[in-house]
């Protein structure tokens, strides 16, 4: 029954035909693993999803959660427009948003500009890896708020705390990705660009730099992730601007409707972002995966 | 009529040493300068030994002496695991030997360079570049500026037949024309010698015939050094001016011939023709012979 084309009859065949697809689209390679669009089912979960808040809380249909766990989608966006015409605590949303996105590009910024070649240093150079490797692998599963504490000590409750929090949560997934991004090169690659007389700096930049950018460009997208991931905890301590400020203040007095709605604009501009970086990646490295 | 000159550095080979007709060498192109045309690329005695975590260490290659003159095309034949590539790293400096020595020009090797290009059995292009820009890779490395290099590699791509691509990804490219680019790359530093491993496996049998007699072509006109590996006895014999047999464990030369089918295809432009000569078919057989024996005696049955 392993044929393909006895496979219909059966429940379990038309099942089956669900998660394999038939012969690939030309442009498409057979057997890809999750080739196809899933668009369509994207949008239906996500509306699924609202349909579910929105019948669970809104109450001329009875509430069966208490606004103060789930307010209905209604109230969040009246708070939506309030704060982002009125403010909250003294704020704006567009402050809010400003103050968060600034220290998170800021951050980013400074992870690739040190990630990067720290990863290609330690990929490349036995000293450098030796050097490094100990620190990041030693601090990279740390959660982000088991060493807050310390950052605190060491760097007060100004703005340099919370950079230094944002950039050690990017710092390690980019410079890891940037480590395999080299060690993915094929040696072939790098042999033919030295039999064509480049030296060893060009093939490090040339051949090695270029070929691991794939992964180093996914290293940005996974940091940038873990960047808004670790976003409320940075903006815990002593700052009332910022979304995670924000969403911890709101949390305090119990305003539920601010801290889903903080969470939503976080989401939606982390989802941007990632949008973003999959253009630029598609820009940057069109033959990823084609080679 | 048979220009064939065998000489044998084993006991198995019959010496089939015909009055040899030395092949007048092909005609000098005006070559003005290039990364060291007109040198001999030699190997003395050169022995590699892979170290081996368990058991006893692997002898690729074991006192291995060979000469590649300008105008020489030498193709290397053997049973799999042989000492083929082993030999291309070494003269194209990928790794140095054990023992003996690589020169180029009376120079030690000691590292890879300009000066030997090589051409892989996966091309080893690089796909963030278009075509041109691979092909003038190398000229762009040694700092050629822009304009001069694209007039460089002009040439080559047209040689190869790609003039309309070079504006294309590598990956909108067929496996026989991303090997012709590899090719095209390789020529283009203008090498003195060519070190090709299997370039044309890859390959459809049409595809490699034309190859075949394309790379023939870029021969005679450049009048460079060739070493090229191969598994098809065909292949070597036609292409071949000096045919190297190599015999594993350890990796060494047991037959060396002096060929000049080539020479036979310049005169009548017809690949069939001289794959089909009677001296061709015999020699042919004779070879096989040989390696058969080889990979019997490793329990590989297959030819
Ligand atoms: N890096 C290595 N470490 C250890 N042994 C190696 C290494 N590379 C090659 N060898 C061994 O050296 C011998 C010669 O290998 P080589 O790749 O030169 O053979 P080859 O003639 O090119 O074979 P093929 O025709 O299959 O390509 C083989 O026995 C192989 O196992
Ligand atoms: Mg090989």
């Amino acid at each position: 029954m392993s044929d393909a084309t006895h496979r219909e009859g059966s429940f379990f065949g038309r099942l089956g035909q669900i998660f394999s697809a038939g012969p690939a689209k030309p442009g498409d390679s057979f057997g890809a693993p999750g080739v196809g669009n899933s668009t369509t089912i994207a949008i239906a979960s996500a509306l699924g999803i609202f349909f579910l808040w929105w019948v669970t809380t809104t109450p001329a249909l009875g509430p069966m959660v208490k606004p103060l766990f789930l307010p209905s989608p209604a109230e969040v966006w009246d708070k939506f427009v309030s704060v982002a015409t009125e403010g909250y605590q003294d704020q704006t949303l567009a402050e809010h948003t400003f103050a968060s996105v600034q220290r998170i590009f800021i951050a980013f910024v400074l992870a690739a500009l040190f990630g990067i070649p720290i990863g290609m240093a330690m990929a490349t150079n036995r000293v450098f890896r030796g050097f490094f490797d100990p620190p990041i692998e030693f601090y990279r599963p740390l959660p982000p708020l088991g060493y807050l504490p310390l950052t605190i000590i060491w760097f007060g409750i100004g703005e340099t705390q919370k950079l230094v929090l944002l950039f050690l949560a990017m710092f390690a997934p980019m410079v890891l990705n940037t480590r395999a991004g080299v060690r993915s090169v094929a040696i072939e690659q790098i042999h033919a660009a030295y039999s064509l007389g480049a030296s060893r700096a060009q093939v490090l930049w040339h051949v090695i730099l270029k070929g691991a950018m794939p992964e180093i460009l996914t290293g940005m997208r996974i940091g940038i992730g873990f960047g808004w991931t670790t976003l409320v905890a940075a903006e815990l301590v002593a700052t009332e601007r910022g979304l995670g400020a924000m969403i911890m203040s709101a949390s305090e007095f119990l305003v539920t409707s601010v801290v889903i709605m903080g969470i939503v604009v976080i989401g939606i501009i982390a989802y941007s972002f990632d949008l973003l970086m999959r253009w630029i990646e598609r820009k940057v490295v069109p033959w990823k995966g084609r080679v | 009529m048979a220009q064939v000159k065998g000489r044998s550095t084993s006991k198995k080979a019959k010496s089939a040493s015909i009055k040899s007709r030395k092949t007048a060498a092909p005609p000098k192109g005006g070559k003005a300068k290039s990364n060291g045309s007109g040198e001999e690329l030699r190997a003395e005695a050169v022995t590699v030994v892979y170290p081996v975590k368990e058991g006893d260490d692997v002898h690729a290659l074991e006192k291995v002496s060979l000469s590649i003159s300008p105008g020489d095309f030498v193709v290397a034949l053997g049973a799999s695991g042989c000492g083929k590539t082993t030999f291309l790293n070494l003269l194209a400096g990928f790794i140095k030997p054990t023992e003996g020595r690589v020169t180029l020009g009376g120079r030690p090797v000691l590292g890879p360079g300009a000066d030997r290009g090589v051409v892989f059995q996966k091309h080893a292009l690089l796909p963030w570049l278009k075509v041109l820009q691979n092909v003038t890779f190398g000229l762009k490395m040694q700092g050629i500026p822009q304009g001069k290099r694209r007039d460089m590699a002009r040439k080559y791509i047209d040689l190869v037949g790609l003039k309309d691509f070079e504006q294309k990804n590598i990956y909108e490219l067929s496996g026989g024309m991303q090997q012709r680019v590899g090719l095209a790359r390789a020529l283009t530093s203008d090498p003195a010698a060519l070190l090709m491993d299997e370039p044309l496996g890859a390959l459809d049998a049409l595809t490699r015939d034309n190859m075949q007699e394309l790379i023939l072509d870029v021969w005679r006109e450049t009048h460079k050094a060739i070493f090229f590996i191969t598994h098809s006895v065909e292949e070597a014999l036609f292409l071949a001016t000096k045919l190297i047999v190599m015999s594993p464990r350890p990796g060494r030369i047991t037959h060396e011939y002096e060929l000049d089918f080539c020479h036979r295809f310049f005169e009548c432009r017809d690949a069939r023709k001289v794959k089909s000569m009677p001296d061709f078919i015999k020699m042919r057989e004779e070879i096989i012979t040989i390696i058969r024996g080889d990979e019997l005696e490793g329990g590989n049955i297959h030819v």
